[in-house]
C-alpha cells in the first residue's frame, strides 16, 4: 500500500519539482529572459495559443486544436498505414520462404536511410502539404513494425502450427488463428517503437514541408523568437505522443490478457 | 482392413552441413488393427517419434509406404489426432476454444463450439475449468486438454508422443488409469510412444519393441492382461522382464510358455 501510493506520488512530485526548479533559475536571471522563459510563461502563451482569449500567442492565438489535430492525424493515417502494410509484410516474409527473397533484400537496403532524407523527394512527389509528412511517418513506423513482425513469426512454436495442421488447419487458417496471434507479443513491441518514430516524423516533416501543426508552430516561432511558444509545442508533441503510446499499451493489455498471468506469476505452462 | 499399415519404411536423415547420412529406421514393418492401443516401446534415439511423425504426416518415409485406413499418408490431417509430448495448447485461448480448435476452423459456431467442447471437457475430468487459460493449469490438466482437443475430432486413430513424459509419477498413473477409461468408452486406434516398460504393459493392447541404430521393430507382442492392469501381480513381472531382455539386446527367443496367448 505505502510502497504503491509512494510511487504514485514520486510519478506526480518529480515533474512538479523539475518545473519550480526551472522557474526560479529562470526568474533568477542568470540568462535573459526571453531565451529561457518560465514555465508559467510557457503556460500563459500555451493557454492563450489554446484558448485564444487575449492574441499573446499572435497569429497562433486560439489555433491549438487545429494545429495538434493536423499533426495527430498525420501521425494516425502514416502509423495506420505502416501497421498494416508492416504486418502483412512481416508475416509473409517470417512465414514463406519465397517472399523472404523475394522482398527481405530491398527492405533491409532501405531501412538504414534515415526517414528524414527522404523529404526532398518526399516533397517534390507530394507536394507541400499533408502527404510528405504522411509518407515520412509512414516510413519511420514501418520498419519497427516490420521487424518486430518477422521476429515474432519467426519465433513462433512450430509445435503450435503442427498441432493446427493436425486439427485440419489450411495455411491461410493457420497464419490467421495461430501464427498471427502467436506473434502479437512482438508486433505490439513493434507498433510501440513505431508511434514513438511516427510522432518524430510528423513533426521533421512539419518544420520543413507543411504549413500547419505543432511542428510549424515550434519552427515558425523560433523564426519570430518566441521561444515560449517553441517550448509550448514542444510540451505538447511530448504529451500527444505519451497519450498516444498510452492507448497502443492500452490496446496491447486488453488484446494481450492472456499473457499477463504467464508473465505475473511466471508458471511454465 | 488394418487402421494402421507400414510396409517396408525406412528413414534417412541427411545433416544438411556435414552431409552425413543418418539411418534413423530400417525395414519396418507394422499393421496396427483398429481399435487397437500400440506402444511404441525403445531406447531414446532409436525413431520412435520420427515414426509417429510419419504416421502423422510430418515426416515423408525415405522408402516404403504408409497408411492410414488403407489411404496413403501425404499431410497432417484431421483424421488423425495427436497429443504431443508438451502440451501445445494455443496460450490466448481459454480452455474450451483450445478444445474446439478444430471446429473453429470449420467455422462452427460459438455456441456449436461451446457446447461441443463441454462434453469432452467434462470426459477428461476437467469440469469447471472451462473458461481458464493455459497458463492457469498444471502440466497434467494441459495434458488432459490436450486430450480432449485430440478425441473432439473424433479420429480414427489417436497419435501420443510421450504425452505423460514430463508429469510426476502419481500424475501419470491417474492419467494413464484415465486414458484406459476413455479408450474403453470412445474406441478407437491409438498409438502410443513411451521409453516405460510399466507404461507400456499398463496401456497397451500390443508392444512394439524398438531397438537402435538404425531403428527396427525387434518384436511386436500382444499383451494379455486383465484390465485393470495390476502391476504388481506375477504374469506382469513376467511380461516385464521378457520386455527387459529384448531391450538389452539379448535374443530372448520365443516368448515364455507362461506369457503364451492362447489361440
Ligand atoms: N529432423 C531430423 N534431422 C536429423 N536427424 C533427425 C531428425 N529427427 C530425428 N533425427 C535423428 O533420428 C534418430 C531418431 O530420432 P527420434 O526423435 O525419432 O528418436 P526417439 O526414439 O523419439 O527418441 P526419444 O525417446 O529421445 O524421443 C535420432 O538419432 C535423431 O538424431
Ligand atoms: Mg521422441
Amino acid at each position: 500500500m505505502f510502497r504503491s501510493n509512494g510511487r504514485r506520488a514520486l510519478r506526480i512530485l518529480v515533474p512538479l519539482g523539475l518545473l519550480a526548479a526551472w522557474e526560479a533559475f529562470s526568474r533568477a536571471g542568470f540568462l535573459p529572459r526571453n531565451l529561457l522563459p518560465p514555465p508559467s510563461a510557457v503556460l500563459y502563451a500555451w493557454a492563450d495559443w489554446i484558448f485564444g482569449f487575449n492574441h499573446s500567442a499572435g497569429s497562433d492565438s486560439g489555433t491549438w486544436l487545429m494545429d495538434a489535430s493536423a499533426s495527430g492525424m498525420r501521425v494516425f493515417t502514416g502509423f495506420t498505414l505502416a501497421a498494416v502494410t508492416g504486418i502483412m509484410a512481416g508475416i509473409a516474409i517470417g512465414w514463406s520462404r519465397v517472399a523472404e527473397a523475394s522482398m527481405e533484400p530491398t527492405l533491409q537496403m532501405l531501412r538504414p536511410i534515415p526517414p528524414v532524407s527522404w523529404i526532398p523527394l518526399a516533397v517534390i512527389w507530394f507536394g507541400i502539404a499533408n502527404k510528405p509528412a504522411i509518407f515520412l511517418v509512414f516510413l519511420g513506423a514501418f520498419f519497427p513494425i516490420l521487424m518486430n513482425t518477422i521476429h515474432g513469426v519467426r519465433t513462433v512454436d512450430a509445435n503450435l502450427v503442427r498441432a493446427g495442421a493436425m486439427m485440419g488447419g489450411r495455411e491461410h487458417q493457420l497464419l490467421r488463428f495461430i501464427v498471427f496471434p502467436a506473434a502479437l507479443p512482438s508486433i505490439f513491441a513493434g507498433l510501440r517503437i513505431g508511434i514513438g518514430s511516427a510522432w518524430m516524423l510528423t513533426v521533421t516533416a512539419e518544420m520543413i514541408a507543411v504549413k500547419n501543426g505543432l511542428g510549424y508552430v515550434l519552427w515558425d516561432s523560433y523564426n519570430f523568437f518566441r521561444y515560449d511558444l517553441v517550448l509550448a509545442a514542444m510540451a505538447s508533441i511530448g504529451l500527444l505522443g505519451y497519450a498516444s503510446d498510452l492507448a497502443v499499451k492500452a490496446l496491447m493489455t486488453a488484446t494481450l490478457h492472456w499473457q499477463q498471468s504467464t508473465t505475473v506469476q511466471g508458471r511454465q505452462g | 482392413m488394418a487402421a494402421i499399415e507400414i510396409s517396408g519404411v525406412r528413414k534417412v536423415f541427411r545433416n544438411a552441413t556435414s552431409g552425413d547420412e543418418l539411418v534413423s529406421l530400417e525395414g519396418i514393418d507394422l499393421a496396427v488393427a483398429s481399435n487397437d492401443f500400440l506402444c511404441l516401446l525403445g531406447p531414446s534415439g532409436c525413431g520412435k517419434s520420427t515414426l509417429l511423425n510419419m504416421i502423422a504426416g510430418f515426416e515423408t518415409p525415405s522408402a516404403g509406404t504408409v497408411a492410414v485406413d488403407g489411404q496413403a499418408v501425404s499431410s497432417p490431417g484431421a483424421d488423425r489426432g495427436m497429443v504431443f509430448q508438451q502440451p501445445t495448447l494455443m496460450p490466448w485461448l481459454p480452455v474450451w476454444e483450445n478444445v474446439a480448435f478444430h471446429l473453429r476452423l470449420k467455422g462452427a459456431s460459438r455456441r456449436a463450439r461451446r457446447e461441443a467442447a463441454a462434453t469432452y471437457i467434462d470426459m477428461v475430468g476437467l469440469t469447471g475449468f472451462a473458461d481458464h487459460y493455459p497458463a492457469q493449469l498444471s502440466g497434467g490438466m494441459s495434458q488432459r486438454v490436450g486430450i480432449a482437443r485430440a478425441l473432439l475430432m473424433n479420429p480414427r486413430v489417436i497419435l501420443m508422443d510421450e504425452p505423460f513424459g514430463a508429469l510426476d509419477e502419481q500424475t501419470k498413473m491417474e492419467m494413464q488409469t484415465e486414458l484406459v477409461r476413455i479408450w474403453e468408452h470412445h474406441r478407437g486406434t491409438i498409438v502410443f510412444v513411451t521409453h516405460g516398460i510399466d507404461e507400456a504393459l499398463t496401456l497397451g493392447t500390443h508392444i512394439a519393441v524398438m531397438s537402435a541404430r538404425p531403428g527396427r521393430i525387434k518384436a511386436l507382442l500382444p499383451v494379455d492382461l486383465p484390465r485393470p492392469r495390476d502391476v504388481t501381480s506375477p504374469r506382469f513381472n513376467d511380461y516385464k522382464r521378457h520386455l527387459l531382455s529384448l531391450l538389452r539386446g539379448e535374443e530372448a527367443g520365443s516368448l515364455p510358455a507362461s506369457l503364451a496367448v492362447p489361440a
